[in-house]
């Protein structure tokens, strides 16, 4: 999708470009105009457009120009989830549709071409234009046909475009959405890394995990009731090998936009405070904000310093999405670890509530036997089940399926009935790095577990003895064992 | 004389007889209220004849050798666009891979009425096509029935459906295929109910064609159907080519009568 750099010498163009602009600021006083309406533009240039996560470069100082953007409408199949397909319609081939940049006082020729291929017509609503229907009306085009129209940006911001054909909630729920960024004179602040994100709803005839090709089922999209709520298109797209990435101490921009076409999304990084976020996409910056709301057809943009290593998880907080619709993204983070900003694991200990500094620790094989061996399969299942349901159900889900990309299955699976130790190891010491199971590759982290010896040799025999595992009963011993090996 | 020859004719179409002319079927007239209707919009149709199945590719072959003015290297650009039989590699011959019994796309408004003049026909009307259009194989009007219009809207996402051969859907009630699941068809009147793009807009404004049964009632599955059709015909214009458009020609009743 992303068209290919062209190496050195248009930087060195650019550069020289950029000094003789330079000079020619410093020499002349800088114009103040009374409205953006009034700001003229000087040259032309085409617009680099780019596929999500990724961002154009940002418009620095440079004057407003003549802005050339071409736009393919592709209506296509494409991976919803593994196993499962869906004919997304899309504005450049992806979705969200390609990422606009801009700034203001910048003249847009737009040019939307509809690719021969496709069935029906299409247009474009750009929340940035300032005119009837946004463009709607001067872009309707049929197949194999373009339309061209110009706009000028006059105010900054980040803004939703979308598809404003009839059935217009059909075209947005097929993915025909994506934003354009209208940056003020001088650009936005630099920092270290920018990313786009954008959520959507889909409504699938099958249920979220049904295989094969799913065609769009408009009473579900009627009713509000989505099967799928995910970042960038698919479930995955932000995950595994598709994570977006960052370096301890940068700081990190996301343009987070909401496409729908139903769901307002609560957006939330696991682990991070936004420093900055420009609320609505518009001017008013908040600061210090944990979950900031995106409306169905708006955005917002958010930063923040990234202070220490380890995958952050990105979610719409309201969470169910995010466990069972994949609306579930991840931010790597490599560098130095900082014990002062979070230390990790310091103290394990029991926490008795009903009086523990009273109480004997037990200690001894005699307690082993009395309290595990004794113990029935059935009583082991038991206890086993309602600690699965505490600890492991959030990730792994009620029926050990795991959630693709993101957290293995534990029903049959073969890399569980493989090892029964390393299967207690990572219950005790957690998990990190790339593990393949049942033929998927997963690079996920799974946080050791503070739980008893008898209760991973109790949950740990659930979920053997459940969803066509091998059967084996773990005991209290053989987690002793495994403990005491390290 | 000629009527009875023409009865004959008739008669042979009905049991397939390619010789004379494309089939063609009798659509029994009727009153019914289109889309962008209410009650004081009931449009009433007059008995007609439609042909069964999209003009093919190879009916076009031989039309245009007879016709060597539409032929793609000497038709008026004024009558059609620069994707005109975009499908074909010459005047007469066309691409490998392009069934001969598929219907001919590509085509313009200006061509598609030429040729239906020129068998005599005409193209149906946006309400005679909507009309024949909303019968599934065992009702005339099936626009609540609930499979019929998930066939319709599941064909709209279906790509690559124009190199599909003739009859290769469903025969309707009245006989005739294709009308759902092939390609879209041009009507002679295609850009008289205007959508103005900003479908929207058609929705909110005062416009009759759009502040009654088609604005309120749009989340029913039959009007998002429907919907469909009437923008795809809005965004056109009678030069306009695509490659998911062809045509079928319609013939009044009292015509054969004649």
């Amino acid at each position: 999708m992303r068209k290919p750099k062209n190496g050195l010498a248009v930087l060195y163009l650019m550069a020289i470009g950029a000094i003789g602009l330079q000079s020619c600021i410093d020499n002349t006083t800088k114009k103040e105009y009374a409205s953006a309406a009034d700001i003229p533009v000087s040259r032309e240039m085409t617009a680099e457009l780019t596929a999500p996560p990724n961002v154009p470069r940002g418009v620095g100082d440079r004057k407003a120009k003549k802005l050339i953007v071409n736009m393919e409408i592709l209506e296509q199949e494409g991976t919803m989830t593994d196993g499962t397909t869906y004919n997304y319609w899309t504005f450049g081939g992806s979705v969200p549709g390609s990422f606009i940049r801009t700034r203001v006082g910048d003249e847009v020729e737009f040019t939307l071409s509809n690719h021969p291929d496709n069935k029906l017509p299409h247009n474009i609503d750009l929340h940035a234009v300032t005119g009837p229907g946004g463009g709607a009306t001067s872009s309707f085009v049929a197949p194999g046909h373009e339309k061209k129209f110009n706009f000028k940006t006059i105010n900054e911001g980040l803004y939703v475009y979308h598809c404003a054909t009839a059935p217009v909630g059909m075209h947005v729920a097929n993915g025909m959405y994506g934003l354009i960024l209208v940056e003020p004179e001088g650009g936005l602040p630099r920092v270290d890394k920018e990313y786009y994100i954008m959520q959507g709803d889909f409504y699938t005839q099958g249920e979220n995990g049904d295989p094969g090709l799913q065609a769009f089922d408009m009473q579900k999209a009627v009713d509000e009731d989505a099967d799928y709520v995910v970042f960038n298109g698919s479930v995955g797209a932000l995950t595994g090998d598709n994570a977006i990435t960052a370096n301890v101490g940068e700081t990190v921009r996301l343009y987070v936009g909401n496409g729908g076409p139903n769901l307002v999304s609560s957006f939330h990084v696991i682990g991070e405070i936004f420093d900055k976020v420009m609320v609505e996409g518009g001017s008013s910056i908040n600061e210090n904000v944990q979950t900031t709301l995106i409306p169905a057809g708006g955005a917002a943009i958010v930063e923040f310093r990234v202070d220490v290593p380890g995958t952050f998880i990105l979610v719409d907080h309201s969470i169910f999405r995010a466990f069972n619709k994949g609306a579930l993204g991840m931010l790597k983070v490599q560098g130095e670890e900082n014990k002062t900003i979070y230390s990790g694991v310091v103290q394990e200990g029991i926490y008795n509530p009903e009086g523990g500094g009273i109480q004997v620790m037990p200690n001894g094989d005699e307690d082993t036997d009395i309290s595990s061996g004794t113990k029935t399969l059935a009583e082991k299942m038991e206890s086993g089940k309602q600690i699965y349901t505490k600890t492991c159900f959030a990730c792994h889900q009620a029926n050990g399926e795991g959630i693709p990309n993101a957290f293995p299955p534990l029903a049959e699976s073969d890399y569980l009935n493989a090892d029964v130790n390393r299967a207690i190891d990572i219950v005790l010491n957690g998990k990190t790095g790339e593990i393949t199971v049942n033929g998927q590759k997963y690079n996920s982290v799974m946080t050791k577990q503070a739980i008893s010896s008898d209760e991973v040799a109790d949950v740990l025999t659930y979920i053997y003895n459940s969803w066509g595992n091998n059967k084996t009963n773990v005991t209290r011993s053989q987690v002793e064992q495994v403990k005491n090996g390290h | 004389m000629t009527v009875l020859r023409l009865t004959f004719c008739i008669l042979f179409l009905w049991v397939a007889n390619a010789n004379c002319q494309s089939k063609m079927v009798a659509i029994q007239g009727g009153t019914y209220i289109p889309l962008y209707g209410r009650d004081s919009l009931k449009v009433t149709i007059s008995d007609f004849y439609m042909d069964v199945y999209p003009v093919t590719n190879q009916e076009f072959v031989a039309f245009v050798k007879q016709n060597p003015n539409w032929q793609k290297s000497k038709v008026k650009k004024l009558f059609a666009d620069g994707s005109y039989l975009m499908n074909w590699t010459s005047d007469t011959t066309l691409k490998e891979g392009l069934e001969l019994t598929a219907p001919v796309t590509n085509i313009s408004w200006f061509a598609a009425n030429a040729y239906c003049e020129c068998q005599g026909k005409r193209l149906p009307t946006i309400d005679e096509w909507e009309y024949a259009a909303m019968a599934n194989e065992n009702e005339p009007d099936a626009r609540k029935n609930e499979t019929y219009n998930e066939y319709i809207l599941g064909w709209y996402e279906k790509p690559k459906t124009f190199n599909n051969v003739i009859g290769s859907t469903f025969k309707n009630y009245w006989g005739v295929y294709d009308l759902h699941g092939l390609v879209w068809e041009w009507t002679s009147d295609f850009n008289s109910v205007l959508m103005s793009g900003e479908s929207r807009k058609d929705v909110d404004n005062d416009s009759n064609l759009f502040c009654g049964s088609g604005a309120v009632g749009a989340t029913d599955l039959m009007n998002y159907a429907a919907f469909m059709r009437y923008a795809t015909r809005g965004s056109l214009k009678a030069k306009y080519t695509m490659k998911n458009l062809g045509f079928r020609c319609v013939k009044n009743k009292d015509d054969e009568q004649l």
